[in-house]
């Protein structure tokens, strides 16, 4: 089946405006005959809930969390793009496209971006009308901040806490329509299948993760919105609980998976401080904006930090190695996300890592304290101030900019990032791959679609700063609540979706032999054993740079990994009651297939570009000498996998890119 | 180091439910306290036991599912952090620490530590929005200036992760530093004015519905809340609550 | 109203201004007393004493209402207690309130008992006897052979050790009532701002100025009568 992408005709700019002219609408009466399933209410979930409902449609939301205002979307910390141009510096919806494809290392679709920009001023407009607290300016108007990979500011924030802000804001949508009894919403609810009727998505099957109950849930379409699928490394900055289990079960049941390889490293995490070790925590890109990154020159230096002989306080401006601004002048230590994270691995991979692992580089701030110290001296008049009075007069401005983060590292680490600088690596963060959706951000099966972070659509290979927020905004409120109505608008006559026919059945039966089999097979390792185990493989091999010989490896591992899983699995408790080891056991079975086919498409795309690094391409010589090399004669396509049973054995499904407004270019920040 | 864990142990919502003494050996003091549990877990899914149920997700402190009560306190004995982001080392090697499941007719247990917070919900069900349609219609994000102050005080506000630790920590289960916050985030912001007469009557009536305490301001929340949100919220409440009254 | 009082914030808000009202009367009482011990033979005690015993407005205006508010303070009081503990059906194994409240804040039910216990006993030895002389006897002469008499009662009643004693312990349970209620009775009714920083200090002043002021005046006249 050749790939459509639906994608309007006409010039890019006017693509969205006719689009929407010409669909075909449901009246008003209808839509109250018409249900449609939401799963996920992060971002995109929640505002595609409240929209739905507000236009008239029965809305069945599902979360995994007693709440829907605890999805992870609640953890993005710094800001939201829009192109409102407020500050006159030059912005455009068409700059955010360009911006947004340039970043994405020109693996996206342009008519998806451009829509996407188009839609973004909206969004601000929309939160500010739901109480959503922006930063003001003392003006009272709203204030922006700069991010990563642009030139102007078009930031909006919510302290560092924007994420949490635009979520609570889609909830208080969803909360009137809860009350309103157009959403009817199921917390600590899993999806475990979706359900097919005549090619048709036309329902679910959902376990109440508090009685265990295995539930049917029918409607006339169903969006898919749960997130990424970061987890599959064990380690990463999503929550616990986030999973791949709805994207990969659509996955098996027809939806194809796209570019799976493109996850993003972020480079600013706490790192890791042991074994036990369940999670990492992101510091905000922000603090690039003044901390100087480093490792020590000498190994002698590196050795005797890590024995605690010395602190990195002693080491002298020339026996440190700020390896960013060496090896990229222009940009220094504000290189796009993948870079930075790249430059870290390499100086660790050479042995210079500066804690016990051996994973971790220096993040430091006392050349911004100083800067500043001096700043506020002579702003305060203060003549010839003392070493101590600089000191104290940068760390407030400092403390003013990121005290929230500070605060943050020193519970975390306990120790004072305003006197020892922090340390940082590299931490898988965000997953641009995901469930392949056309135009209408509908997947390959017909009424099934995906929005957020779960789909693939919007980010190409590498994903700028502060637009997740922006993307699963847009998808909910104002992109899917157009595209599903014109495809429900077909389904008029169809009537209320019977949940007792066999389709439902089979479905049912097997997802409940799938937990019967996990609570009965008392195998001697818990589930966490074969997560971490998958966790290091995708790590070290399919991480942040990548070749053949390792990939092949990793398929073969995971694959081993994975028959391991099936036979030696030990989940305790019962199916029928809270059983969070058995919840854990169905996503990590779903991960070490998702796994697999990561590296298979890792493999296959053997050109360097965004988030994904392969050893094998890049710049032999001249000033871009080791630098990832992209190759858009065989590459500029979207790697979409079809199943097939084992994920070895998926089919690729090309989607080709076409830039007819955009010239391709490499990326150079040296 | 080496402790003893008091776990509050019960099966489901109708279970009655008990202390249950366990030992974890070598714990690092860099573990979060839910490493921590994590390590016990493992250990009793390796001795064939059942590992003990406790809520959490983001682990980094802004989803506000992790609620336990940890010698005696919300959160644990360290100040302005959620349970995720408690780290062992203010614990010493040797302790005895009780681990209790948030405690409020309002938020009956599920399971072990896991109790059932939904009474927040509906208290935000109840009128914790703003009546506007997301159509993006709207007017323009700047048209209403609104006040730096505001825009700040309302944040703070807005800050609330909704984790319970106000209700757990109140020697009266009262949620209104919870409320407090919702019903201040609107109070404060143009917007939100419209409609302020109904919402903190109806969010009041649905708070007193679910059965939570009443105020006597001892202030146990505003210290065990890990995001600090400040008592004037619940003084803010009080004033928009009786000038609603007034006007009927 | 009646639906007001039955919302908590209104309960509480009438808690307040009941409290508001009995620290405003135990201002009151507290300037009288304190003329007691003026070196003036209880001359002007005397008088402000049969002023406020004999003056109509305030025993048929005022007094009626500082017992409902009395009485609503400790009825409602003891409703908020119950309902409050009905909150939380199962107790915590272990509970450290020190952590984050004062000993006042969570003991008010106990303070406020032991000053109800007070309150018995005062009006058995002051109020009764008022009673009885004005509304049983019909004696409103405020007269004992041929002076008033009401420094003198006062005198007679501090001459026990016992009840020195009880009075001085009730007096401390005020304070520690006080000095969490003052500055309670400001937030339930909507006060918590910068401007209430000031409040807070005036409030223990009062808390423990008052009492303390009470005790003095009973020692004062305890160890005056005993030599």
């Amino acid at each position: 089946m050749a790939l459509d992408s639906k994608t309007p005709k006409g010039p890019l700019k006017d693509k969205w405006t006719s689009y929407k002219n010409n669909i075909d609408l449901v009246n008003p009466a209808n839509k109250r005959n018409i249900d449609v399933i939401v799963v996920g209410t992060g971002l995109a979930g929640g505002s595609a809930a409240a929209t739905l409902a507000e236009l008239g449609y029965n809305v069945k939301a599902f979360a995994y969390q007693d709440s829907p205002r605890r999805a992870h979307s609640i953890a993005a910390q710094g800001g939201i793009n829009a192109a409102k141009n407020y500050q006159g510096d030059g912005d455009s919806s068409y700059r955010l496209f360009y911006d947004t494809v340039k970043g994405g290392d020109y693996r996206s679709r342009e008519a998806n971006v451009h829509r996407l920009a188009e839609v973004s001023a909206n969004i601000i407009d929309q939160c500010v009308a739901q109480g959503v607290p922006f930063a003001r300016d003392y003006g009272g108007m709203l204030d922006n901040r700069s991010f990563g990979g642009v030139l102007v500011s078009r930031t909006f924030y919510a302290k560092g806490q924007t994420g949490q802000q635009l979520l609570l804001g889609a909830y208080s949508a969803m909360n009137r329509q809860i009350a309103r009894g157009k959403i009817e919403m199921f917390n600590r609810h899993e999806m475990l299948d979706v359900v097919k009727v005549d090619g048709k998505a036309r329902g679910i099957i959902a376990r109440n993760l508090i009685t265990g109950e295995i539930e049917r849930h029918s409607a006339h379409a169903v969006v898919i919105a749960t997130g990424g699928y970061g987890n599959v490394y064990f380690l990463s900055t999503n929550a616990m609980g986030s999973n791949a289990t709805a994207a990969w079960k659509i996955h098996k049941k027809g939806a194809h998976f796209a570019n799976p390889c493109y996850t993003q490293i972020h480079p600013t995490c706490i790192p890791r401080s042991g074994d036990y070790q369940s999670k990492l925590t992101l510091m905000s890109e922000s603090l690039r904006n003044d901390g100087r990154i480093w490792v020590p020159k000498s190994m002698d230096d590196v050795m005797a930090i890590r024995e605690g002989r010395k602190s990195p306080t002693e080491l002298t401006e020339n026996e440190r190695d700020y390896y960013l601004e060496r090896r990229y002048p222009a940009f220094g230590n504000l290189v796009p996300r993948d870079v930075a994270s790249r430059a870290a691995k390499e100086r660790c991979d050479a042995g210079y890592g500066v804690n016990k692992t051996g994973e971790a580089v220096y993040l430091d701030f006392k050349s911004a304290i100083d800067r500043y110290g001096k700043e506020q001296a002579k702003l305060k008049g203060i003549n010839n101030p003392s070493e101590d009075k600089t000191y104290e007069l940068g760390q407030a401005i400092v403390e003013a900019k990121y005290g929230n983060l500070f605060q943050m590292y020193n519970k975390i680490v306990d120790e004072d990032p305003y006197k020892t600088p922090m340390m940082i690596y590299p931490a898988t963060h965000y997953t641009m791959g995901g469930v392949w959706v056309d135009y209408n951000l509908m997947t390959t099966v017909d009424g099934l679609y995906c929005i957020g972070e779960a789909n693939f659509s919007d980010h190409g290979a590498n994903r700028l700063g502060a637009s997740a927020l922006m993307q699963g905004l847009a998808d909910g409120y104002f992109v899917l609540p157009y595209t599903i109505g014109d495809y429900l608008s077909k389904d008029i006559r169809t009537g209320k979706i019977p949940t007792d026919t066999k389709e439902f059945d089979e479905a049912e039966k097997e997802v409940t032999e799938r937990i019967n089999f996990f609570v009965n097979n008392n195998g001697s390792k818990s589930v966490d054993y074969f997560h971490k185990k998958l966790g290091k493989i995708m790590w070290e091999k399919v991480g942040m740079a990548r070749n053949e010989k390792g990939l092949k490896e990793a398929m073969a591992e995971i694959k081993a990994v994975r028959e391991d899983f099936w036979k030696e699995v030990k989940v305790p408790g019962t199916a029928d009651e809270m059983n969070p080891e058995l919840e854990k056991a169905g996503r990590v079975a779903d991960f070490l297939e998702l796994g697999e086919l990561f590296a298979k498409d890792a493999l296959n795309r053997n050109e360097s570009c965004g988030g994904h690094f392969r050893e094998e391409s890049v710049e032999l010589d001249g000033l871009q000498k080791g630098e990832a090399k992209r190759d858009d004669v065989n590459y500029a396509y979207v790697a979409a996998w079809e199943y097939k049973g084992e994920p070895a054995d998926a089919v690729l499904h090309k989607e080709q890119l076409e830039f007819n407004d955009i010239e391709l270019k490499q990326r150079s920040y040296k | 180091m080496n402790l003893t864990l008091k776990i509050w142990r019960q099966k489901d919502a109708n279970d009655k439910g008990q202390m249950v003494d366990y030992n974890v050996t070598d714990i690092s003091e860099h573990m979060s306290f839910l490493e921590m549990m994590d390590v016990l877990n493992e250990q009793l899914i390796n001795t064939g036991d059942e590992p003990v149920a406790f809520d959490h997700d983001c682990r980094e402190g802004i989803c506000g599912m992790c609620s336990m009560y940890i010698n005696g306190e919300a959160h644990g004995p360290d100040r302005n952090v959620t349970t995720c982001q408690l780290h062992m080392r203010m614990f010493k090697d040797g302790d005895t620490i009780t681990i209790e499941p948030f405690r409020a007719t309002a938020f009956p247990v599920i399971k072990d530590l896991v109790v059932d917070r939904t009474s927040f919900e509906r208290i935000q069900q109840a009128g914790g929005f703003i009546s506007v349609n997301t159509s993006g219609n709207t007017q323009d994000g700047n048209a209403i200036p609104i006040p730096k102050k505001d825009a700040d005080d309302a944040m703070d506000a807005a800050t609330c992760i909704g984790c319970g630790a106000c209700v757990a920590s109140c020697k009266n289960s009262s949620a209104m530093l919870f409320v407090g916050a919702k019903v201040s985030q609107y109070a404060l912001l143009p917007q939100g004015r419209v409609e302020a007469t109904e919402r903190v009557q109806n969010m009041v009536a649905q708070m007193d519905l679910e059965g939570f305490g009443n105020c006597t301001n001892t202030g146990a929340c505003e210290i065990e809340c890990p995001k600090g949100i400040s008592l004037e919220n619940i003084a803010r409440m009080n004033t928009e609550f009786m000038k609603a009254s007034l006007k009927g | 109203m009646s639906g007001l009082l039955k919302s908590s914030i209104g309960r509480k808000f009438a808690m307040a201004i009941s409290a508001f009202f009995l620290m405003f009367f135990l201002l009151q009482h507290f300037v009288i007393n304190l003329t007691s011990i003026f070196p003036d033979h209880g001359v002007t005690f005397n008088n402000l004493s049969h002023f406020m015993g004999t003056n109509p407005l305030i025993q048929y205006g005022m007094q009626p209402v500082l017992i409902f508010g009395v009485v609503f303070h400790f009825v409602m009081g003891f409703v908020l207690e119950i309902k409050n503990r009905s909150a939380r059906q199962v107790s915590y194994a272990q509970n450290n309130g020190a952590a984050n409240s004062t000993w006042m804040s969570r003991n008010m039910i106990w303070s406020g008992l032991a000053i109800l216990a007070f309150i018995v006993l005062h009006f058995i030895d002051f109020w009764f006897p008022e009673l009885n002389t004005k509304f049983i006897q019909g004696d409103w002469s405020g007269l004992h052979n041929g002076e008033l008499r009401y420094f003198h009662e006062l005198q007679e009643k501090f001459h026990n050790p016992a009840r020195v004693g009880a009075y001085i312990g009730a007096f401390a349970f005020l304070a520690m009532h006080l000095l969490h209620g003052f500055n309670s009775a400001f937030q339930s009714m909507g006060a918590n701002n910068k401007y209430t920083k000031g409040l807070k200090t005036f409030g223990k002043l009062y808390a423990i100025i008052i009492p303390v002021g009470f005790m003095i005046i009973a020692l004062v006249h305890h160890f005056n009568h005993s030599h």
